[in-house]
């Protein structure tokens, strides 16, 4: 099956247990029928998955999540297109300093921006509040989307919009017939990867979170802080179910090491 | 007053000067060919004709109006790219569509006018497909296609043939020639190959560092080049004594210019002879006619006629 | 030509005005805290003083902390490329399915939330109740469950699970990047497949592991909920220990001061390490 000699193939194997190990028990834990934290061995049981709707907090999380989410990417997606425009096909006075600017906060630690947030949200009068939640996503998602649109707008052949102008195409026809739709892959990409990871952020909204805009990965962590059962890793299991489902679409429609490793390997 | 006419074009990049004041006229269903090595400025200027980089200085006018005063999208030219350009997400028959859809030509009519033109370039029946299942010569006659059916004054390629191989090329220069010929549009070939420029154009304007150095038709310019440098660029050349000759001029006679063969190729149709000689090494181009030629090592004399 | 000199400008202007109202502002207002005062009653003090700057820099708890903030980086990093670097060269010499599946099972976790992540680890080890403790006890390898939860060899161990995907996905781009014929050329002048790699690939691949070692590294520094959740309460690292201030002491000044130096810190080290990588690679692979 490969050029791997049997040496390598152990640490393979070795390899992608210990990638997948963790990941795995919080999924079998979650399906324990006990009222402990245990491995289902004989029996397995829905039990902590029905317990989930006894918790309204966990549910509103999630939809609040969700929500947050798509409301958060496809805002940054919006902010990223003519940025993206901007910065492939010009070159001006300013645009290192701006394209390190919009993908700063993959460099800040969200430590640090949830504390700015956190300060700056409640000097301002938006402390707890969703918009401000929504605020702080658009940023720290904005260079994911940035990416790949940025990634589509470069790969964008510029004569392609030159012979539509040739055939009488106005600025607006171009944009609208031309390079949107062949821009399109980049950006339902790049929405997809910033809402992945709006809905997995964790450190920088537990500071800017209050009781009532608690997204569900903050809940998931306050709760694991103070005492962890089989209810966590049921909640647990259905976020990994959702990644994993949503992982596969965008490894089909765009194919995940172009997404994370950013090089066009369809095509040249 | 030329047809299309460009005056003293210029284009600077920074400092670099990629047009140099140019000027050319070309006549009504007149088919040029702008030929030079890589970097020359063909594709500047072609692109300062179709309005995609602006001219430093100089003017430009096509049929008396001033060219420049016409935005891109208004000056009705047809582009073949070099990369054909065409609209991935389109269909063959979209593409074509999409400059008359843009003349706000009726449905109808529209659809009558693609099939023509698709016919006049023969792919009536690839209309539904899709750019990216066809294949590079395909893609060519599409990006023709699209260009020639808004029936343009004037209609620009920039290297359409580069992508092709020899025989796909060899075909395609062909047709290009019988279709411009039938619709009798005002062309302008950009390549940096002589042999097609000899091929398919009425006249040849030859660039160098942004300047045109001759303009004339192929055969005069063969024969008569202006400069030494458009002598050595269409074709091979030696430089005997002071005067230019073409390989093919030189023959084997019984005196003449005495040498050595020092190398000899075979390349089908013809030989290629290198004859070391006291002024120097001198390549000699004889047509294969089946006897038996010189060998390497063997003396030789040379002998062409003077003109 | 004046319309097409501003254009850039017009188009990114949405997003300079975001960045410059929701990020620029927000850190110049949090260094601008870490000189204000703080008191039990009296709350923050918008004056300017040193207070907390000092109290970072002199008090042997702040320098703990920090030092062991960067040690476990260090660990973590050290440890993604001595897992990440042979399994990425390993995946790229597999065939066609498994090599694709495989990238996936393995990078695909990256977008897998950070604190199920985590979980899995606590429920692993997490104290006698953690399975493999219970399953190594029951069968006599051990007497007591091994220590993994409140110490720095579980954060360790977490937060290279956690980054582990980073890492490969460097060295995987590196991987991509090398013309397979050159290992054949090596092989044909009789080099063996330790040689190879040594001589002929690692070189090649040396900018992707220390590029993926200084993304690990500032990550592993400034992880929060791995070492949250693993650490608990009682072994702080610097993210953890500036949430504590800010959400439990409620001394935002002293939080603001421990994080604004934590990004400091990173900053330097990040852009003297990619400087040094630049630098050394730069005739090779400029
Ligand atoms: N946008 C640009 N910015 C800076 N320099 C440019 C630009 N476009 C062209 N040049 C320079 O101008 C000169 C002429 O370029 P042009 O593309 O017209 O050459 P060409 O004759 O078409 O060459 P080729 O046969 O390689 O296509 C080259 O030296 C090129 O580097
Ligand atoms: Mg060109």
């Amino acid at each position: 099956m490969s050029r791997n000699g049997p040496l390598a193939l152990a640490f393979h194997a070795l390899f992608v247990t210990f990638i997948l190990a963790p990941i795995l028990v919080v999924c079998f834990v979650a399906f324990t029928p006990e009222g402990y934290l245990s491995f289902p061995t004989d029996r397995w049981s829905l039990r902590w998955f029905h317990a989930i709707g006894r918790y309204p907090e966990f549910i509103s999380a999630f939809w609040r999540s969700l929500w947050l989410g798509a409301l958060s990417s496809a805002i940054a997606v919006a902010i990223s297109v003519p940025a993206a425009l901007a910065i492939a096909r010009y070159r001006f006075p300013g645009r290192e300093v701006m394209t390190t600017l919009f993908m700063s906060p993959l460099m800040i630690p969200h430590v640090v921006l949830g504390i700015a947030f956190l300060r700056f949200f409640t000097q301002i009068g938006l402390g707890g509040t969703f918009t401000g939640l929504v605020l702080a996503h658009i940023v720290i998602v904005l260079p994911f989307a940035l990416r790949l649109t940025l990634a589509s707008a470069v790969g964008l052949d510029r004569s392609i919009e030159h012979a539509a102008v040739s055939l009488g195409a106005s600025e607006w026809t171009v944009l609208k017939r031309i390079t949107l739709p062949l821009v399109l892959p980049g950006l339902v990409s790049g929405w997809a990867l910033a809402f992945i990871n709006s809905f997995d952020e964790v450190t920088m909204t537990v500071f800017i979170a209050a009781p009532g805009t608690e997204t569900l990965p903050v809940r998931m962590f306050l709760y694991i802080q103070d005492n962890i059962d089989p209810l966590v890793t049921s909640v647990s299991a259905c976020v990994i179910a959702i990644t994993v489902a949503a992982l596969v679409v965008l490894d089909r429609a765009y194919g995940l090491e172009r997404l994370l490793v950013g090089r066009n390997v369809h095509g040249r | 007053m030329a047809f299309l006419a460009l005056e003293g074009l210029t284009r600077k990049f920074g400092t670099h000067l990629a047009v140099d004041g140019l000027s050319l006229g070309v006549e009504k269903g007149e088919f040029v060919a702008l030929l030079g090595p890589s970097g020359c400025g063909k594709t500047t200027t072609l692109q300062m004709i179709a309005g995609f980089v602006e001219p430093t200085s100089g003017a430009i006018a096509l049929d008396g109006r001033d060219l420049l005063a016409v935005k891109p999208a208004k000056r009705g030219l047809g582009i073949v790219f070099q990369s054909y350009a065409l609209f991935p997400h389109m269909t063959v028959a979209e593409n074509v569509a999409f400059g008359l859809e843009m003349q706000g030509v009726a449905t109808a009519e529209r659809t009558r006018r693609v099939a023509e033109t698709l016919e006049l370039v023969g792919l009536g029946t690839f209309a539904a497909r899709y750019p990216r299942q066809m294949s590079g010569g395909q893609q060519q006659r599409v990006a023709l296609a699209r260009a020639l059916v808004i029936r343009p004054q004037i209609l620009l390629l920039d290297e359409p043939l580069s992508n092709l191989d020899a025989k796909l090329r060899e075909e395609m220069q062909i047709e290009l020639r019988q279709i411009q010929r039938s619709v009798g549009t005002t062309t302008i070939l950009v390549t940096h190959d002589q042999g097609e420029a000899m091929a398919l154009s009425d006249r040849i304007a030859v660039m160098n560092h942004g300047k045109v150095e001759q303009f004339a038709p192929p055969h005069e310019a063969y024969e008569r080049p202006a400069t030494p440098f458009v002598a050595s660029f269409l074709g091979k050349t030696n430089l005997v004594g002071g005067t230019t000759v073409r390989p093919e001029k030189i023959s084997f006679a019984a005196s003449g210019l005495a040498g050595r063969v020092k190398t000899r190729i075979f390349q089908g149709n013809h030989w290629l002879y290198q004859v070391d000689t006291p002024s120097g090494l001198v390549t000699v181009i004889r047509q294969n006619s089946g006897e038996t030629m010189p060998g390497e090592g063997e003396t030789v004399h040379l002998a062409w006629g003077t003109t | 030509m004046r319309a097409m000199k501003a254009a850039p400008y017009l188009l990114s202007t949405p997003a300079l005005l975001l960045f410059g109202a929701i990020v620029v502002v927000p850190l110049a207002m949090t260094v601008a805290l870490s000189f204000h005062d703080w008191g039990q009653y009296k709350g923050i003090e918008p004056v300017s003083i040193l207070k907390n700057w000092h109290e970072v820099f002199t008090d042997s708890y702040f320098l703990e902390m920090f030092w062991r903030t960067f040690r476990i980086a260090l660990l973590v990093t050290l440890l993604t490329a001595v897992l990440g670097v042979p399994e990425a060269y390993i995946l790229n010499r597999m065939r066609s399915p498994w090599r694709g599946i495989f990238l996936l099972v393995i990078l695909g976790p990256l977008l897998i939330s950070v604190v199920a992540r985590t979980l899995g680890w606590a429920l692993l080890f997490g104290g006698s109740s953690g399975i493999v403790n219970k399953a190594l006890m029951s069968m006599g390898v051990i007497s007591s469950p091994l220590p993994f939860m409140f110490t720095e060899t579980g954060m360790v161990v977490a937060l290279a699970h956690v980054l582990m995907p980073y890492m490969v996905l460097a060295v995987w781009a590196a991987l991509q990047r090398l013309d397979p014929q050159i290992e054949n050329a090596a092989v044909a002048l009789g080099a063996g497949p330790f040689t190879v790699v040594r001589r002929i690939v690692l070189p090649q691949i040396m900018p992707g592991i220390l590029s993926g070692g200084v993304i690990v590294f500032a990550l592993a520094a400034s992880a929060f909920a791995t070492p949250a959740i693993i650490g608990g309460r009682r072994l702080k690292v610097a993210s953890t220990l500036a949430y504590d201030e800010f959400l439990n002491t409620l001394n935002w000044p002293l939080g603001a001061a421990v994080a604004v130096l934590l990004l400091l810190a990173l900053i330097a080290i990040v852009v003297a390490s990619s400087r040094l990588v630049e630098k050394r690679y730069a005739q090779v692979f400029g």
